[in-house]
This record gives C-alpha cells, structure tokens and sequence, in this order.
C-alpha cells in the first residue's frame, strides 16, 4: 500500500478564487451549468451553495461584520469530501461501491453503486449527493485516477495560495503544525487544526486549520459513526419483539383460559 | 452549537420520500400479520385457522410490494441486485454491520417464507388443489417449524427499519435508539387492524378476532409508551418537531390513531362489535401517519 495521502487546507489563505472548484469540475467532467440553477444564492459570493453530486468542491464564504461594517472579517473555506479514516459513508453502504484506495482515501465506484442514498443519510458533513445524470452517489475521489500516475490532485495543483496542500498525511500534519504554532506566535490565537487528530473518525485524511468553532463554517464540532447506534437500537428492537409477542401469546392463551372456564360446570 | 442542538444537523438530508414511507407502512404490515398468524397458528385455537390464512394473505403481497418499492426508490433500479450480489466478484454481498444489507437479506428470505405460507394458507382453505402445500401449514410439525422461523424474520422486516434510520447521522433518526422498537410495536398494532378490518369485511366470525381486538388494545398503549420515551429520547433534538410534524404526531398519531382507537374500545366494551371497523380503520390511519412523519421530518433540517 502506498504511503496515506490527503489534503491539508489552510482556510486563513484561502482567497475564494474557486479555482479548485472549476479545476474539479474541469478534471472530473462534471457539467459547470450549477444544475441549471442559474439564479444567485444572495449569500454572499457563494453561488455554489454546498457539496453534492456534481459540486465536490465548494468555497465558503463566511461575513463575519459589525452591523455598520466598519468591523470584521471574511472565513474563507474550500470544502470538500474528508477521506476519513473510519468513514461513515463506506461503513453504511450495502452494496460494497464505496471502498477505500491503496492511498488510504475514500472513492464511490459509480458502476457498482445502485442509487440507495444511505452513504448521503450517513455522512456526518453532508458531502454526498445523487448526481442526477449518473443516477449514482457521487463525490471527490481525490482524483484517484490523477495519483494512480504519481500526479498531485486538480484542485490543489490549481490552488494559487497554498490554501489546499496535496502529499503523505504524514507530512501535512508536520506543516499545519508549524503553521499553527506561526499564527500563535503572530498573535492569531484562535487557529487550531481542525480533524488532524485520531479521535475524529480515526483522523480526517482531509483536514482543516480553522480560526473559529466549527460550526461557523458548517463543520459537525462533533462527528460520530453511524454504526454507534447499532446495538442499543437492535436490543431494544429485540426487546419489543419479545414484548409483543409476549401480549400476543398471552391474549390468546388467556382467551383459551377464560372460554375453559366458562364451559366449566 | 451554533444554534443547532446536536452534531447530526451538519448531514445531508438522502431524500427518502414517499417510496420508502410506503415501504415502511407495507413492509410492517408484511412482517407484522405473518408474526400474527404464526401467532395463531402456535398458540390459538383450530377454529381461528382462517383468521391466520388471512395473516399470510395480507403478508405476501405486501412482501413483494415492499420489493418493488424498494426497487423504485433506488437511482438506479436495474442494479437493485447489488445489494445481494457483489457486481464485480459475483460473490455474496453481505455487510452484517449494514443494516440496509442485512435487511436486503432478511426481506428475501422473508419473501421466501411468505410465498411458501401463502401457497400453504391457500392449500388448507382449499382454495387451490395443491393438497401437497398442506404440508407446509400448521399443524404438521414441518409447518409449524416454518411459522416459527417465517415469525422471526416477519418481526426483523418490520423493525429492521427503523434500525436503519439509526444507524445514520441525521437528525431525529440517529438521535434516538427507540425507533426499531417503535416500528415493531407499530407493525403489530397496524398488522391486527388491517387483519380485524379485513376479516369484518368479509363477515367472519371466528372467535379469535375478538382476541386480535383484545391484543391491540394492549399493544396500542405500548406504542404511545414508546412513542413517548422517543420524545423523551430525543431531548434537545425534540425542537425539529415544533412544526407541522410536531402537531400531526400529536392530532393525527397519538389523538388519531391511539386515544380515539383506545376510547372507543374501552367505551363499546366486549358488546360494540359495530366499532371494530372504525378502531381498525383509524389504527392504520395513525400509523401511516406515524411513518410519514418520521421518514419526512428528518428530511427538511
């Protein structure tokens, strides 16, 4: 197996160009009408409007103003699928489409995934959509095709402020903790890497330097795999098979009893 | 936390829609009225043996619905096969820690049980001349080893699903583990009506359908029981409820399709057998809306 790869974006250099989103759509074929949405969010510059099916990179624009605007600032976020290490989406799905690479990123084979959307309903940041040509789960693939020929992905290649950085895991974590550690010595105390740790989901193979909660720029402060709930909803399942049957049983035993007795001389 | 009070609102919603809220209604039904009438057949008495036939009638055809559904729901219905098969290997696909996998499993060898009692149930009614088939329907010992078994996964089809909301990360459906109970409690108490609603359709009169009535309005206050600790589950996730969800559950499921149900069986007592239709008939009202809102509200947060 190769070394694990991934991306490690750095949200405080992030211009919101939306390179990485047309080099995506470009490498990936995927069709640039915006769905035949053609009227603007009225959210800022964000026409883009989330992850899905034929969008696997979106550039968030976070305003983050005074009521008069004289104060405050721009988050600027590329986001995209996480390559998580324990990923809810390849866990759930039931027909083996979704599988994990020799670089240890997550792809949705769209030949064998037949459309059952529970990949999209597992996804704890709600990056996966139908894509509505193929009929299929689709989302970024960290262009597998690119690095099964040794290339570095389209959109942080396209990416012209090292905002999105390509390579082993290993090595991007050492540079976003080096550049956290620059941004707190520079006085940016809030910047803090968002899913480089193992404890969530086992380390996201795509991870984040934010300087703000998660949840300002939409990310689950709290990420869980689907399958927690397994074994408490199965027992309880369990639990209420036994009681009903237990009132069914009874019911028409009692009936037996209670017909037995009335017959009795 | 931003305003939304669990880690599960940052999931997109899989737009799961009529086609599963049907499937979810007709797959409990399927489940549930063969677990009755294996009930039956196991515990009852030999004059209610119609009443059980009816059970397997109701099941089979709803058996294949719910396949059909399913089929429909999918992007890409041609290959609904993968589910059981892998595409590439040909070998089985089978992820016991998916409950969509294992559930695919569950309903085909469920549907095998159905078909084989239904053939069974139509056999011993006479009513096709295959006196063989009578084998495979209780009494005999080999028919009740498959009411047993056909029981057992009639049961898992009709909770199964509400596992599968579980094992998610949207909001309400993961944020609770009640709902595969609430969906097995939900399929016998609608499976008992459909069977009391069809039989009084019919005229019929066996003495086990007063039992079926006495049954559901025992399983009829464990369902608001656990529709309650649901809510009471759900804490802070409860808000995504304060909508017209929130007030159908309340007027259409527990005021519709429990309180009244309960209120005129109680009122008419053994005698007002006159009701029997309405309670059947607003017990599978109530649940219906029950899927509805569970499958649909989770959808627009």
């Amino acid at each position: 197996m190769a070394e694990p790869m991934g991306f490690y974006t750095d949200t405080t250099v992030c211009i919101g160009c939306k390179s990485c989103e047309v080099a995506c759509k470009e490498w990936n074929q995927l069709p640039s009408t915006n769905g035949g949405v053609n009227t603007l969010s009225g959210d800022s510059y964000d026409n883009t409007r989330r992850l899905d099916g034929t969008h696997w990179r979106h550039v968030k624009f976070i305003e983050q103003f005074t009521e008069d605007r004289k104060d405050g600032r721009w988050l600027l976020m590329s986001d995209v699928c996480k390559h998580c290490v324990h990923a809810a989406c390849l866990e759930v799905c039931p027909t083996g489409a979704i599988t994990r690479t020799e670089f240890d990123t997550v792809v949705i084979q769209s030949d064998t995934c037949n459309g059952c959307r529970d990949c999209i309903a597992a996804c704890p940041f709600g990056v996966i959509e139908t894509n509505p040509v193929s009929g299929v789960a689709q989302k970024c693939t960290l262009c597998y095709d690119r690095l099964q020929v040794g290339m570095e992905p389209a959109c942080s290649k396209a990416c012209p402020t090292q905002s999105i950085q390509f390579g082993t895991i290993k090595d991007l974590h050492d540079r976003a903790e080096k550049r956290v550690e620059q941004l707190h010595q520079g006085g940016e105390k809030r910047a803090y890497l968002y899913g480089a740790d193992e404890k969530m989901l086992g380390g996201l193979n795509s991870f984040y330097l934010l300087v703000d909660k998660p949840e300002v720029y939409g990310l689950p402060p709290d990420p869980k795999m689907p399958t927690r709930n397994l074994a408490s909803s199965s027992w309880f399942s369990a639990l209420g098979a036994v009681l009903v049957g237990l009132i069914g049983i009874f019911n028409f035993r009692n009936r037996g009893a209670s017909e037995r007795e009335e017959t009795r001389p | 936390m931003n305003g939304v009070p669990s880690s599960t609102f940052f999931s997109a919603p899989p737009d799961w829609g009529w086609l599963i809220t049907l499937y979810f209604f007709f797959g409990g039904l399927a489940g549930g009225s063969y677990f009755l009438a294996s009930l039956i057949d196991l515990f009852g008495r030999p004059e209610d043996r119609p009443l059980s036939h009816l059970g397997y009638y109701i099941a089979f055809p709803c058996v294949v619905l719910s396949g059909l559904l399913l089929t429909l729901d999918l992007g890409r219905p041609e290959r609904f096969w993968h589910m059981l098969i892998e595409s590439n290997t040909f070998r089985p696909m089978f992820k016991p820690w998916s409950p969509i996998s294992i559930g695919s499993w569950a309903l085909l060898i469920f549907g095998i049980f159905a078909f084989i009692s239904f053939l069974g149930a139509l056999a011993d009614a006479k009513r096709i001349p295959w006196a063989a088939w009578r084998k495979v329907h209780p009494p005999s010992l080999l028919g009740r080893f498959i009411a047993a078994i056909g029981g057992i996964f009639g049961f898992y089809v009709s909770g199964y699903t509400g596992v599968l909301l579980a094992v998610t990360n949207r909001p309400i459906w993961s944020d609770t583990p009640l709902l595969g109970l609430l969906f097995i409690v939900s399929a016998a108490s609608t499976s008992a009506a459909l069977m009391i609603l069809l039989a009084k359709k019919s005229s019929w009169t066996m003495p086990g359908l007063l039992d079926l009535q006495r049954m559901d309005a025992c399983v009829i206050p464990l369902e608001l029981i656990v529709l309650i600790a649901v809510m009471v589950s759900l804490g802070p996730v409860l808000r995504a409820w304060l909508n017209v969800w929130g007030l159908l559950l309340l007027f259409g499921v527990i005021g519709l399709g429990m309180l009244l149900p309960l209120a005129l069986y109680w009122r008419s007592g053994k005698r007002g057998e006159h009701n029997m239709t309405t309670t059947a008939a607003l017990v599978l009202v109530g649940n219906f809306i029950l899927r509805l809102v569970i499958v649909f509200s989770a959808q627009g947060v």
